[in-house]
């Protein structure tokens, strides 16, 4: 699926909430489903440190794809992390560039992307998108 | 005590001069618990902010005419408002900063530079604000000096047994939070002022967490310095007060040089003007001074004189149900607390609590408290932290207990 058609299919997923419990239930669950990272990654490096919450973001290049690896202290950023890996994580490079988070705002979850939020979310959009730009930059040298 | 023997003020009549606290957050009524971070605003404190936005607004000290004239006699009523709200001996040693964390620069700055010098010390203690503990380290790296640790037990009491090995005669100060923003531990400044000044050690206290709650007499306290903020104690942002004793203002270079802290300036050399002015270049804040007066004034209304009681019974109502709540942490149990509720619930984030309190209408604080420290000293990274005013009621902490029942069953 592109990643246009994942972020319709996690619109679809909240649409049909009333209860903000249950849509924050949602990613709740989603949060603990995360795949915990790799111990040996959860480093000082690879901290995106927010005010409220901490991101760990750790990414592998490899057959031209950016493997995303994320978690965080806070179940509900990492639930939100999680859903970012849905569509950012195994792209190549000029898909991550491409495609903005706007499912985000349709499901009514704007504000943790708000750099007010200082949750470490929208730091760790910039940073996998940064990586992106990076090694769109390394595989244009290379070719 | 039982949660339904609460002493009520007319906190219902009381309520409505708070006109922010009618409204719905969220889709539910809205409960405000971020006090110790800012609390609102009467509308008597509005109302004359905007007098002076609407009617009468001249620049003060400088002109002749109306509005300057009528500015100026506001200011300086605000600032023998400010005098007997502290019981200060004069006016002089009332100075309008921009809140606390100016004060306490200022005086880390003026008195820093005076009478501090390399190998001296700096006494803060373990549970301060970062307001009160990185001016006081930049002014020790600036002149050399050594900055000493009061610590805190688990409990949140200072461990007032250590102070007298840390006094020496090398201490130039100590600087001590009145009321702890985090642990809510109302300190026993008196006791570390008298022990301070046995060795002839002048004491600052941060009162930015007292002053909302409190009508302290600095003489009878005789604390050297007093400083706290108009936003946490219902006046507006951007206005704080530092108060001082003479001799000390007297001595103290000033802090920023400009316009109205002037005696008379040439090319070659500048006369500073007395205490106050010459710790207040350029055009004051004003407004700020007028709209803390007025907030002063409302405190000092006679049906407010019992807040102090129903505050602390908020705050043990909380204590108590928070306590019934499994798995859940209170940080600072002092015997004396003032305003500050911080906890932690066993395995939920307080990002993720403070997230869905507000989908319910209730503020509170989460994070580092501006106090990293004190999180160091739990080993925590973040809290939550539930601060009340007058305006609180019985119901909202029942409201905001069953809110956290409700949501740690999400979890």
């Amino acid at each position: 699926m592109t990643i246009e058609e994942i972020q319709q299919q996690i619109i679809e997923d909240f649409s049909g909430f009333e209860d903000w419990m249950d849509k924050y239930g949602l990613l709740i669950d989603l949060g603990n489903e995360l795949t915990p990272i790799d111990p040996k990654y959860k480093v000082e490096s690879n901290l995106i440190r927010g005010c409220q919450s901490r991101v760990w973001l750790h990414q592998e290049f490899t057959e031209g794809k950016i493997i995303f690896e994320a978690e965080s202290d806070a179940l509900i950023v990492k639930g939100l992390v999680a859903l970012l890996l849905k569509i950012y994580s195994n792209r190549t490079p000029h898909e991550i560039l491409t495609s903005e988070p706007r499912f985000i705002d349709e499901i009514g979850l704007r504000q943790h992307l708000s750099p007010t939020r200082s949750n470490g979310l929208l730091a760790m959009v910039k940073q996998m998108k940064l990586y992106a730009l990076a090694y769109e930059k390394i595989s244009q040298k290379n070719n | 005590m039982s949660i339904t023997n609460i002493m009520i003020p007319d906190i219902l009549k009381i309520r409505k001069d708070f006109p922010i606290l009618d409204q719905k957050v969220n889709g539910k009524p809205l409960i405000y618990l971020d006090n110790a971070a800012t609390s609102q605003r009467p509308q008597q404190v509005i109302d004359r902010i905007n007098e002076f936005s609407l009617r009468i607004n001249g620049n003060i000290h400088r002109a002749t005419h109306f509005f300057a004239n009528k500015t100026t006699e506001a200011y300086e009523n605000a600032r023998e408002t400010l005098r007997s709200f502290l019981n200060a001996e004069e006016t002089a040693e009332i100075i309008f900063t921009h809140g606390a964390t100016e004060s306490i620069n200022l005086v880390a700055h003026s008195f820093g530079d005076l009478f501090i010098h390399r190998g001296d010390e700096v006494i803060v203690t373990e549970m301060e604000h970062h307001a009160n503990i990185v001016p006081w380290q930049m002014m020790c790296e600036r002149r050399g000096a050594k900055l000493r640790v009061l610590p805190f037990g688990d409990d949140g009491v200072l461990q007032l047994g250590l102070l007298d090995e840390l006094l020496n005669e090398k201490t130039r100060i100590v600087a001590v939070a009145h009321v702890s923003n985090v642990l809510g531990t109302v300190n026993p400044i008196a006791e570390i002022i008298s022990k301070a000044h046995l060795k002839n050690i002048p004491v600052l206290i941060d009162g930015a967490q007292g002053a909302p709650h409190f009508k302290t007499d600095v003489q009878e306290l005789d604390c050297d310095f007093y400083v706290f903020s108009g936003h946490k104690m219902y006046g507006p942002t951007g206005i704080g007060v530092l108060y001082g004793k003479r001799k000390w203002l007297d001595q103290m270079p000033p802090f920023f040089g400009g316009g109205e802290m002037i005696d008379r300036v040439t090319m070659q050399k500048t006369t500073y003007n007395e205490i106050p002015y010459k710790f207040e270049a350029g055009t004051p804040h004003y407004v700020g001074a007028i709209g803390l007066a007025a907030a002063v004034d409302y405190l000092n209304n006679p049906e407010l004189s019992l807040i102090n009681h129903y505050e602390n019974d908020l705050l043990s109502q909380a204590t108590l149900r928070l306590k019934q709540i499994e798995g859940l942490k209170i940080y600072g149990e002092a015997p004396e607390k003032a305003g500050v509720l911080s906890f932690n619930i066993e395995g939920i984030h307080p990002f993720d609590l403070g997230t869905l309190l507000d989908q319910m209408g209730i503020a509170v604080r989460t994070g580092r408290l501006c106090a990293d420290p004190v999180m160091d000293h739990y080993g925590v990274e973040n809290m939550v932290r539930a601060s009340f005013a007058f305006y609180n009621t019985a119901e909202e902490i029942e409201t905001f207990y069953k809110a956290l029942i409700r949501l740690k069953a999400m979890f």
